[in-house]
């Protein structure tokens, strides 16, 4: 079989990935064996879910006999940021043809943010790369998932901490953000960051990424006819 | 619970997290009107949003928990420093995962 250029340049993006999906996606399946469900419930729910953090408070509702409406009403609050991971990609979506539905469902915290930072040199073919890194994430968040639900017991070695890969993968994202030196990426940044804890403050760790979220959007528009000027003028170095 | 109870929650959480990926793609459904203000809005959003999902990873940091916070933050710190000296990925995300390991596991295991 040969491996083509756009294959080798999605796996070099998602490496991180395949470090923290395939350890987070193997502790959630430990969890969902330990609720009582083999590895082939954990291979289904990773396959058709596809969302870590929903993922793992789906074994609760599991392991609790909650209701079809309050797992209904979980989803749509724990899973409400998706919203805002789309608009970038209207378009490049909708070019990619029958990729398109599998790009939408695929659009995780992960997956955005590489997309948001990957540089595609031009000879690549920009839709194949971008989703090779889509299937390539969900292959190592489902084959963890998996993974753990059948040998999870076995692996006894110390791992505790491998999951701030994820962490570290963000922050390096957003380092890149704050490199590429337009002073509106910037300013975006430090708007992100000032939302984030302040609605942290605010809210508690458990709900505070859709007020986050709406509140640096609406900054972002009253502040867009200023930030879109700044961003046409030029950049800074 | 049975396994179609089960496999009935499994599809409304699907189902709905599918939901809530395609719902710009359904409001926002006409693409030959590009408007000006969500074109701009879609180049300013993704640097507040990667930086809400940076705290969102950093948000079990408080004095209740000084040592894992602590850990946590000079994970981040390292990560962010050696990426804007060298802006390698493998270095920065793989130093400051394995000091991070190092902290919880051997320096102030909990």
């Amino acid at each position: 079989m040969r491996v083509g250029p756009e294959t080798k340049f999605a796996f070099r993006q998602t490496w991180p990935v395949l470090i923290g999906y395939g350890f987070l996606g193997m502790a959630f399946g430990l969890l969902l064996q330990h609720a009582g469900y083999h590895a082939g419930w954990a291979f289904l729910v990773s396959a058709v879910v596809y969302a870590g953090s929903m993922q793992f408070v789906l074994v609760g509702i599991l392991s609790s006999g909650l209701g079809l409406p309050a797992a209904a009403l979980m989803t749509l609050t724990i899973n409400s940021r998706h919203f805002f991971y789309g608009l970038p990609f209207l378009k490049t979506f909708r070019a990619m043809g029958r990729r398109f539905l599998y790009m939408v469902f695929s659009l995780t915290d992960e997956t955005y943010a590489l997309f948001c930072q990957v540089q595609i040199p031009a000879e690549l073919d920009r839709h194949k790369v971008m989703f090779r890194i889509a299937l390539f994430n969900q292959i190592y968040w489902v084959g963890g998932s998996t993974l753990g639900a059948t040998f999870g017991e076995l692996a006894r070695f110390n791992l505790k901490g491998i999951d701030f890969t994820m962490t570290a993968l963000f922050t390096v994202i957003l380092v890149e953000q704050w490199l590429s030196a337009a002073l509106s990426a910037r300013l975006s940044v430090l708007l992100g960051l000032a939302c984030g804890v302040a609605s942290l403050l605010v809210f508690g760790p458990d709900r505070f990424v859709l007020p986050a979220l709406l509140l640096a959007v609406g900054l972002l528009v009253l502040l867009r006819p200023l930030l879109a000027r700044m961003r046409r003028g030029g950049t800074t170095s | 619970m049975t396994a179609w109870q089960t496999l009935a929650v499994v599809a409304v959480v699907a189902g709905l997290t599918f939901v809530t990926r395609a719902l710009p793609f359904w409001l926002f459904r006409s693409p030959d009107r590009p408007s000006a203000w969500l074109s701009d809005l879609n180049r300013l959003m993704p640097p507040a949003v990667i930086a809400i999902l940076v705290v969102f990873c950093l948000k079990t940091v408080s004095l209740d928990a000084p040592k894992d916070s602590l850990a946590q933050l000079i994970g981040v710190a390292l990560v962010a420093l050696l990426h804007v000296w060298k802006r390698n990925n493998l270095l920065s995300i793989g130093v400051g995962t394995v000091v991070y390991m190092l902290l919880v596991q051997v320096v102030w295991p909990v």
